[in-house]
């Protein structure tokens, strides 16, 4: 206790708070778009245009930015929790209303120089406030079922409002997002094998609903299904993307095919080749050793944020770094599951890698909170 | 201002635990993703590599160059020819209709023609060259470069197309190719990979389709790198295939050029051998047709012209024409007599104009009848009452044999479409064929080449050939494949008695040379050039009493369907022979006044390799032929220039 009492006042003011950035896990950031950098400028055909070159200012950007999301004190970020959440939400029910329409799916909303994805904001908006909840409510009603169901309330909204646009993946990764910072801030294990044995039981129902007036998704998500539990009967049509992207990964061996060398890619047989496979030209072009690099880098993020909120006794940075943490996990194991065959094709670009404005302003803003909670942490 | 961290010792203890569990979970969970990644790229990489490598690579086919076709000259008879086709690629044209438009004010271009091109664009990917045009002239080839500019998308390419340089003078022996078509796949056990290049060219009839896999030659492939939509990137290697083999034929051109001319207006053909190697110097059969049609696609009207004509040009009438032989068979029965023993040379028969056979009357041509006739007479003044005598003492099994040792009624092979075998009919033949027996009035209709017995202008090249030489001479058509050189057909000696072939070959120079011979009128008078010939003139209809009776028998006065077919075989020189020849004129009338003057002016043509002096003509009729010279030398012309213009 003398120990918690004498170091709690102890807090890096100024510029001294540079120095209690998490450097490591900087680094890696850095590392991993390095990487995305390196192949978008092979998907290119060896060109920094069209998607090097902004990719690497929106990086710059998004570095400041993150820097000065870090120098604030996480207790403003904690009372900002319900602002952000709810201007979110407002924004996520404008673009349902009037947002564009892009690839299938109703996912932009236009201000002028900028299309926000305004669920890429919701992803953190929501860990964010579950955070904030969970450091409101005292310890012992964490359990109770009026209070175990109101963040489920808070969760379900902005979870099927993305269902609605249609985005499967983002809304998938909401939930999972949301259920982990409920889960780490300690909601009974009971509750989770409810909702878990419910969701098994909702599989079911979403496939026998199929073809009834009432089914539950969409034509295209339940094709989406059919290719994913067998690619191979449909080759050419709708498993076709999944074909391709698991030929360029398998093809690239041990130590890939040479950067720029990819026929894969090259050959436009991989489709989305600079966002959401752009994984199978990097493991084309690289091999085993270039993708499981990749790989270790992330692991190394997670692990460095994992032991950061492990560390840090404040309940709000803490919970608000295991869910950013859990939501960038999904980001990379949903992308790399989907190009390996190990999960439905649901639209989840490469965090830092894949090219593409919002999701990489988002992550890098959400890793500054992460550095905010790791610097204002109580010592 | 500062809030101090709401904690306790127990939350922050709980949230750690249960962090730990989510991290640990993570780093499970790209446990597997990593365990993944190096099962696909390394435990299954050799089988995801060869995947990419057939996405990326095509195998094409180059298709070889089709074997040349010659005469025994090294004369062209079938080419690859260049030919410019004008096509357009949907990508780079534009505005697609403006372009065609103005393609079309440029050049001729029917609006079909616009249409389907507009239709296989419509089908084809951007980047896939579609053609507008095919076989266009080098002056608009020249127009669509100069105005390259006005045209985007629109370019002038070249391919390779059959063509014959000869046209229809050789149209029947070297055939034509065409498309191949679904029924000729069927009928192939495993076909070529080539077949499935679209519109790929197989010969259809003659010596294109009897030597086609030699001609073909072999396909070419090449490796193409094509990325997703079907694009070739680069070609990454090639092997090319073998050409096809060239083929050299016997066929003398300038000789072929000559008789096609020499036929004309006639439903005729004439087949001429040399007696040396059994090479087929001319096999020609008139009319005839433009198998350059057939290469181009042709159009319906002109092919149900050459369909409905009566004198068929389609049909080869050389081997596939089979004719009673009438009289030209009279050897056959002379040698079957002979080699018999049962017929000596000299022995003669009464012909008092007609013979009395089971209860029938047998008219011999000459109604007066000729008297005592024996064997040298009967052929050389065509006596038939004695061919009705012997026939009867020796039966027609030895007359059918004869007959097959001299070619009549027996396969030959030459590599040409629907080769007749004629018929040499014997007791069996009829048995098998009507279920009949033989009756003796069958046997005198055969002796005169008359009833059942039939036999194709090559076969009665062949038996002259036979008769010629004492050797049995095979037809030779082809002289070598990719040069290897083919047996030649010179024979062996059949073993016939060389006797009686002196005799017979000595009556047939009488047939020729003599006041009296049936075919004296067309004679040649050069010396050491003289043939020795048969006439004959076979009926094709039934002569009734009540004709006879009325003498109706004259030819002019029947429509053409009934008229008697003209026939002639010779052999020249008569002291030395070297050519074998076979006239047969459809319903032309008398063998000696319509085929033997055809037979004569071939004869001299290929005697003397061109035309021959006047001087090789009896003096009375050399102004006529002098006209006729002229008139065939500007026909040959005229046929040249036409199938060049083509």
């Amino acid at each position: 206790m003398s120990y918690l009492e004498t170091n709690a006042k102890f807090v890096p003011t100024g510029f001294r708070k540079l120095l209690y950035l998490n450097w490591p896990v900087i680094l890696l950031i850095t590392a991993v778009c390095s990487f995305g950098f390196l192949m978008l400028y092979s998907v290119a055909g060896g060109s920094p245009r069209p998607w090097m070159e902004p990719q690497m200012k929106r990086f710059g950007v998004g570095m400041v930015a993150m820097i000065v999301v870090a120098m604030v004190p996480i207790w403003f970020w904690r009372n900002m929790a319900l602002v952000a959440y709810g201007g979110s939400l407002a924004l996520l029910v404008a673009v349902d209303m009037f947002g564009e329409v892009g690839m299938g799916a109703q996912r932009w909303i236009d201000l002028g120089p900028i299309r926000l994805q305004p669920s890429e904001l919701m992803k953190v908006s929501l860990v964010m406030f579950l955070a904030a909840y969970y450091d409101w409510l005292p310890l012992r009603r964490t359990s109770h079922i009026f209070w175990v169901l109101l963040p489920v309330v808070f969760i379900s909204i902005p979870t099927l409002l993305t269902l609605a646009q249609p985005d499967l993946g983002t809304a998938l990764l909401l939930l999972i997002g949301g259920a982990t910072v409920m889960f780490a801030a300690g909601v009974h294990w009971a509750y989770f094998a409810t909702v878990i044995a419910a969701g098994v039981g909702t599989v079911y129902a979403v496939f026998v609903s199929r073809g009834t007036p009432w089914q539950l998704l969409k034509d295209y998500q339940y094709r989406r299904i059919d290719t994913f539990l067998d690619p191979s009967n449909d080759p050419l049509g709708a498993g076709y993307h999944i074909t391709q992207a698991k030929i360029a990964l398998g093809s690239g061996g041990w130590t890939g095919r040479g950067f720029m060398q990819g026929t894969q890619s090259r050959l436009n047989f991989l489709p989305e080749k600079h966002t959401d496979f752009i994984f199978t030209t990097l493991a084309e072009e690289f091999g085993f050793v270039g993708a499981s690099t990749l790989l270790a880098l992330y692991a190394l993020i997670i692990f460095f944020c994992v032991v950061s909120a492990v560390n840090n006794r404040d309940r709000f940075a803490s919970l608000l770094t295991i869910g950013i943490t859990m939501t960038f996990f999904l980001f990379f194991a949903v992308n790399m599951s989907m190009v390996m065959g190990l999960a439905p094709v649901v639209g989840v670009p490469l965090p830092l890698v894949s090219y593409g404005g919002s999701a990489m302003l988002v992550l890098l803003l959400a890793f500054g909170l992460v550095q905010s909670a790791h610097v204002h942490k109580p010592r | 201002m500062k809030r101090p961290p709401k904690e306790t010792a127990e939350s922050a203890r709980r949230i750690g635990r249960r962090s730990l569990v989510i991290g640990a979970s993570q780093l499970a969970m790209i446990g597997v993703l990593g365990w993944r990644m190096r099962s696909m790229q390394v435990d299954e990489g050799e089988i995801y590599r060869s995947l990419a490598e057939e996405n990326r690579i095509n195998m094409r086919l180059i298709p070889p160059a089709r074997g040349l076709i010659f005469d025994r000259n090294g004369v062209p008879l079938a080419v690859n020819e260049q030919n410019y086709r004008v096509v357009i690629t949907r990508e780079d044209a534009g505005d697609v209709d403006d372009t065609l438009d103005r393609l079309a004010r440029l050049i001729d271009l029917p609006p079909e023609a616009i249409e389907s091109a507009k239709a296989e664009m419509a089908r084809r990917p951007a980047f896939v060259p579609v053609t507008v045009a095919e076989r266009v002239p080098w002056d608009d080839v020249a127009k669509v470069t100069v105005n390259a500019p006005a045209l985007p998308g629109i370019t002038a390419e070249v391919g390779l197309s059959r063509h014959y340089p000869r046209g229809s003078d050789t149209a029947h022996v070297v055939g034509y190719v065409g498309p191949v078509s679904d029924y000729d796949l069927s009928k192939m056990e495993n076909p070529d990979p080539l077949m499935q290049i679209p519109r790929f060219q197989i010969g259809k009839t003659g010596v294109e389709a009897k030597f086609e896999e030699e001609l073909r030659g072999s396909a070419g492939t090449k490796r193409i790198e094509v990325n997703a939509a079907g694009r070739v990137m680069r070609e990454i290697d090639r092997e090319e295939g073998k050409s096809g083999a060239d083929i050299q034929l016997t066929l003398d051109s300038k000789l072929q050029s000559y008789t096609e001319a020499r036929l004309e207006g006639e439903s005729a053909s004439v087949v001429v051998i040399d007696l040396e190697t059994g090479d087929l110097r001319a096999v020609a059969s008139a009319p005839t047709f433009d198998p350059n049609l057939f290469v181009r696609g042709i159009s319906g009207s002109d092919w149900r012209a050459l369909n409905e004509n009566k004198y068929r040009p389609l049909s080869a009438k050389t081997v596939q024409g089979a004719y009673p032989p009438g009289s030209t068979f009279k050897m056959v029965v002379a040698m079957a007599a002979l080699e018999s023993g049962l017929v000596g040379p000299e022995d003669t028969e009464y012909c008092p104009g007609y013979s009395e056979v089971g209860g029938t009357r047998f008219h011999c041509w000459k109604r007066g009848g000729h008297g005592n006739v024996n064997m040298h007479r009967s052929l050389q003044e065509s006596c038939d009452v004695y061919y009705y005598e012997i026939s009867q003492k020796i039966g027609i099994d030895r007359i059918a044999e004869m007959a097959r040792r001299l070619g009549v009624g027996v396969p030959l092979d030459v590599p040409m479409s629907a080769v007749s075998e004629g018929v040499a009919p014997d007791t069996q033949w009829k048995r098998d064929r009507y279920g009949e027996s033989w009756r003796i009035g069958d046997t005198v209709n055969a002796s005169i080449g008359q009833g059942y017995v039939l036999a194709t202008p090559l076969q009665l090249a062949v038996m002259s050939a036979r008769l010629a030489t004492g050797r049995d001479v095979r037809p030779r058509l082809v002289h070598s494949i990719g040069g290897e050189i083919q047996p030649s057909g010179a024979g062996e000696p059949m073993g016939l008695n060389e006797n009686y072939l002196r005799r017979v070959r000595s009556a047939m120079n009488d047939v020729s040379n003599a006041p009296r011979g049936t075919g004296y009128g067309a004679r040649i008078v050069a010396e050491g050039m003289q043939m020795a010939g048969k006439s004959g003139t076979s009926q094709v209809r039934r002569i009734t009493a009540e004709e006879r009776a009325r003498g109706v028998t004259s030819n002019a006065d029947l429509p053409w369907e009934r008229r008697d077919h003209a026939l002639w075989v010779n052999f020249a020189p008569y002291d030395n022979p070297r050519f074998a020849v076979s006239v047969v004129v459809e319903h032309g009338g008398g063998g000696s006044s319509v085929a033997a003057p055809i037979a004569r002016d071939v004869t001299l043509q290929a005697l003397y390799d061109g035309p021959p002096p006047l001087e090789a003509y009896p003096s009375n009729l050399r102004d006529a032929i002098a006209e006729q010279q002229k008139r065939i030398e500007n026909h040959v012309a005229r046929g040249m220039t036409a199938s060049d213009r083509a």
